[in-house]
């Protein structure tokens, strides 16, 4: 054994490599380890592992945790904990600690490597089939391994074949459907007190088998009587067992019990060392089997063993640590006080169901053993070992604890973590609560850090008691995942900072980059917000780019637009399908907007798609709306006209577009592709031509969406920044002005034109967007066509778009602002609210500010003044650039 | 998360889907179908507790769509199949 230094709470102590936190502090005298949250109780270390309600830490050395258990946390060179008293504080400090995720199938996942749970293990195993055996402490074999027995050496060879994987300090924290599991793996803590970050400090595996074991074993439980929170009083099973890992301080101890394991636990005590002064076993009659198997060995050694009696009460130090430990005999009614240094529970045992009622088992009560147990009958599960009730049966049936005044039982406690007794839960009783569910919200029981591992079955035992009634009619023991608490980085895995989320960038982000544009996330892409000149803010910088777009020639990374190639004979006949409007008559060549509705006729989707070749079309959509129309084209082709010969394919990130917007945009492309035909008559809005622009070949669309003349240059992804920089190069003695995402948004707002998720939240017809035109008339039937005739559609009095100019000209409204017609002006809410904002804009070509919005009957309430608080409005029609559309053809 | 059988693919984890609610709901004629036939078709679909046949896209894989039955209760799958073709029984 190697010595390791630690520090606790400020002061420097030596343990023993493989101690836990937990076990060098007993064994270096620390027995009042902290106070407790509510009441400021004195508490002490009270089990071995997870189950521990007292000793919570904060680890401040390496990654630094904000709450683990002391029993948990082995000690290393450098470790540095201090003592929590219930509550953690996250640090504020990055973690650069490396997390990681690995992916496994298996035939049989066995979760406990316990005796139990090895042999099942060994079993399949031995079968040929590949095994997952996980378990979460840092050594196999159990409760086994804890009292030092020897493991059956053919059990641990198993776990060395090769179909074998076999992990320790490995907790499964949730169970799923169809053998899923995951767990998470800590990899380097117990090595040292540093940060990992070569190693991943956690693992968190992904487990699917075919068959899942569960071998989750059981937890010691305590018992309830006045002050038995007291440092000194323990499980017996983790009394006896810190003892014969070297623990001094216990020179004397007191037993209660009401099993055998009482007895095991006192003779492992009393061969430690430790002077046992009294077994006092609640049973007042024992089977002949365990007065065999336990009372005769305990009482061959001396001990003396008082029958049908209980502890009542305990009395403390001036520290509040344990003296003495009050004791009754309900035969003779006396009482007895005996001073010890310890007082060691042994309450039965509670099996951790917690995995099987993940996935939807219910644990069956066992009067015999009062215990929630699991055997499973879904087939794919099993359930062994003590979880499966492989324990020792009561004689009698159990008790939970002695008859307590009110006076006592306020100092009776159950959940230790959330300091509630059992006077807390004799008043939820007499409240009228008897289900655990409710009983648990009153007081809180089962929702500190444990989560209930020492008091839930306690809790119903209890509850049972007050009531008359068994356990399970008061409800059954539901838990969720995770099993422990797991730091969310063990989660994220690799998946953090940049790593999140994917990052789609076009082929002309590095330009936008260098420019210094702020960038806006649409979807997963990046796009340049707007491009500052220095010294320019959002406002003045956005006003000069418009200012560009109206009056010079402007230009933009369009490349983000979704894009879907069509192509089959049926295309024409599909889209007409799929659209609002008409477009198998299109000419190949040309371009045509559309918009897209669900079966229930609300817009879903709009965008320009062109026809390329008789049987070819290549259709775009809004940037974060590429995938979802992707699956909707092929939802129909496969699921409704599988007689229609069409093909999809995504091809977004294959094309580049640029968009050169203005007046002088003419001027601009004619200097990148001095053969094209650029004159007004020789290429038509919406018409498409080939050629090279700047050396490259593309596809020229003579399409606006800011109502200024506009082209869109379609070149293949790899020339987009090439491209790019000849616009830039050749557009600078025009002035060419870069504009971003915002500018787009004023200029597209001027018009009138909506963005689909900005005007629309799906609860709009496009008769509610004033874009009754782009409805055919003509065509028997498209998606949503039905439904334009329901009545709730078909109504004039829906909310329907149009534009607001505030009365104050420079008043920008924040948008989504709700506004109520114009008597309510000033007024204090609630007051009837007749529509909301969906984009606001200042805009220069207008000099004043302006607004577009969903209003409750709009279009009969043109002209009429609104309120938005302290400020006005007037309704007016959703346009406010060139109603005559003059402008596109420069 | 589900594991779920892709006809196709065989089975794969659930992220790589697109759930597409009830199968066997068929699209109306529009221009015989009442109000009410219609708004059923649109905004009606079955919840059952147990078998449930369903349709899936493996929108991250094959991006195919099929049928499936899943047992609500259990998330048990049963057996899959391809659009326009016979529903196979209703597992028991
Ligand atoms: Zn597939």
């Amino acid at each position: 054994m190697s010595n390791v230094t630690f520090k606790f709470d400020g002061v420097d102590y030596v343990g023993q490599a493989g101690d836990s936190l937990a076990t060098a502090l007993l064994r270096n005298g620390v027995l009042h380890f902290t106070d407790s949250t509510y009441r400021d109780r004195p508490r002490g270390i009270m089990s071995l592992w997870i189950d521990e309600p007292n000793a919570l830490v904060n680890i401040d050395s390496g990654a630094g945790e904000p709450m683990v258990q002391a029993t948990t946390v082995e000690i290393t060179d450098g470790l540095v904990a201090r003592s929590l008293s219930g509550i953690g504080d996250l640090p504020d400090t990055r973690d650069l600690s490396r997390y990681d995720r690995a992916y496994r199938y298996a035939d049989v996942l066995v979760v406990g490597a316990g005796l139990a749970g090895l042999a099942e293990a060994k079993k399949y195993a031995d079968q040929g089939k590949t095994v997952i055996i996980m378990d979460d402490k840092p050594e196999v074999g159990g409760h086994a391994q804890q009292c030092g027995e020897t493991i059956p050496p053919e059990l641990l060879s198993a776990l060395t074949r090769k179909n074998v994987l076999h992990l320790q300090r490995t907790t499964v924290i949730g169970t799923y459907d169809q053998g899923y599991a995951v767990a998470v793996e800590r990899r380097t803590d117990h090595i040292n007190s540093k940060v990992s970050t070569d190693v991943a400090r956690i693992r968190t595996w992904h487990v699917r088998a075919e068959h899942t074991v569960l071998a989750t074993g059981a937890f010691q439980r305590p018992l309830v009587f006045a002050n038995n929170d007291r440092p000194g009083i323990m499980l017996s099973h983790a009394g006896a067992t810190y003892v014969e890992r070297g623990v001094t301080m216990f020179k004397t101890a007191v037993v209660i019990t009401v099993d055998n394991q009482g007895y095991t636990d006192a003779i492992r005590l009393h061969k430690s060392g430790v002077r046992v002064l009294a077994i006092v076993d609640v049973r007042k009659k024992l089977s002949k089997a365990s007065n065999k198997s336990a009372r005769k060995p305990a009482a061959k050694l001396g001990i003396r063993i008082i029958k049908g009696a209980t502890a009542l009460d305990t009395n403390g130090t001036l520290d509040g640590i344990l003296s003495s430990v009050v004791i009754n005999d309900p035969k003779s009614g006396l009482r007895e006080t005996i001073s010890t240094d310890l007082l060691a529970i042994s309450g039965g045992w509670t099996p951790t169901v917690h995995l099987a009622t993940y996935i939807g088992i219910k644990p069956t009560w066992s009067k015999k053993r009062a215990a929630f147990i699991v055997r499973s009958k879904v087939k794919s599960i099993s359930t062994v070992g003590m979880l499966a009730g492989d324990f020792e049966e009561y004689e009698p049936a159990v008790f939970f604890g002695p008859k307590l005044d009110d006076t006592q039982g306020l100092v009776a406690y159950v959940d230790h973590q959330r300091d509630a007794t059992l006077r807390d839960l004799r008043r939820a009783v007499g409240a009228g609560m008897i289900s655990i569910e409710h009983v648990k919200r009153y007081t809180a029981i089962g929702t500190a850090h444990d989560q209930g591992k020492t008091s839930g079955t306690l809790t119903m035992g209890l509850i049972g008691n007050l009531v008359g009634l068994e356990p399970d009619e008061i409800g059954s023991l539901t838990f969720r995942p995770p099993y422990i608490a797991v730091p969310f980085a063990a989660l994220a895995g690799r998946e953090r900072g940049l790593h999140t989320e994917p990052i789609r960038t076009t082929s002309i982000h590095p330009w936008h980059v260098a420019a210094g544009a702020p960038m806006e996330d649409v979807g997963q892409w990046k796009r340049p917000w707007f491009f500052p000149k220095p010294g320019e803010d959002l406002h003045s910088a956005v006003l000069r780019e418009c200012r560009a777009a109206r009056n010079g020639v402007a230009v933009m990374d369009a490349s983000t637009l979704g894009k879907i190639d069509i192509q089959g004979k049926d295309a024409g006949a599909f889209l007409d399908q799929v659209y609002t409007n008409m477009f198998s008559t299109l000419k190949v060549g040309m371009s045509r907007y559309g918009l897209m509705c669900g079966v229930d006729g609300m817009v879903f989707d709009d965008g320009v798609t062109t026809r390329l070749g008789e049987n070819h079309w290549l259709m775009t959509t809004t940037t974060g709306g590429a995938a979802k129309v992707m699956d909707w084209l092929e939802e129909w082709l496969q699921t409704e006209w599988p007689h229609l010969e069409v093909f999809c394919t995504s091809v977004t990130e294959q094309i580049a577009t640029v968009a050169i917007v203005g007046p002088k945009s003419r001027e601009l492309l004619a200097l990148l592709s001095p053969s094209l035909e650029v004159s007004k008559e020789g290429f038509a809005f919406m018409e498409n031509k080939y050629g090279d622009v700047a050396g490259i070949p593309a596809r020229i669309a003579r399409i606006s969406f800011s109502g200024e003349l506009a082209y869109e240059i379609n070149v293949c992804a790899w020339y987009g920044l090439e491209l790019w920089n000849k616009v830039m190069e050749l557009g600078a003695a025009l002035d060419v002005t870069p504009y971003g995402t915002e500018s787009l948004h004023v200029l597209r707002a001027e018009k009138g034109f909506v963005i689909v998720g900005q005007e629309t939240d799906g609860t709009q017809t496009p008769q509610d967007l004033d874009m009754d035109w782009i409805v055919s008339k003509k065509k028997d039937d498209f998606i949503g066509k039905r439904s334009f005739n329901r009545a709730d559609t078909s109504r004039s009095d829906r909310h329907q778009l149009v534009g607001l100019l505030p009365e104050t000209w420079e008043y920008v409204i924040p948008e989504g602002s709700y506004f109520a017609e114009v008597q309510h002006k000033g007024a204090t809410p609630p007051i009837p609210h007749i529509g909301y904002v969906t984009s606001s804009y200042f805009s220069g070509e207008l000099n004043r500010s302006f607004a577009l919005a969903l209003v409750h009957n709009g279009r009969a309430r043109i002209g009429e003044r609104v309120a938005i608080g302290n400020e006005t409005a007037v309704i007016t029609e959703p346009i406010f650039v060139d109603k005559e559309n003059v402008r596109r053809d420069g | 998360m589900l594991h779920i059988p892709c006809p196709y693919c065989g089975p794969r984890d659930e992220t790589e889907f697109h759930y597409g609610a009830g199968a066997n709901i068929f699209y109306p004629d529009p221009a015989s179908a009442t109000d009410e036939e219609w708004s059923k078709f649109v905004f009606i679909r079955e919840n059952p507790k147990g078998w449930h046949a369903e349709r899936w896209v493996h929108s991250a894989g094959c991006r195919r769509w099929f049928n499936v039955w899943r047992n609500t209760i259990t998330h048990e799958f049963g057996p899959t199949y391809k659009p326009f073709t016979e529903q196979p029984k209703r597992p028991v």
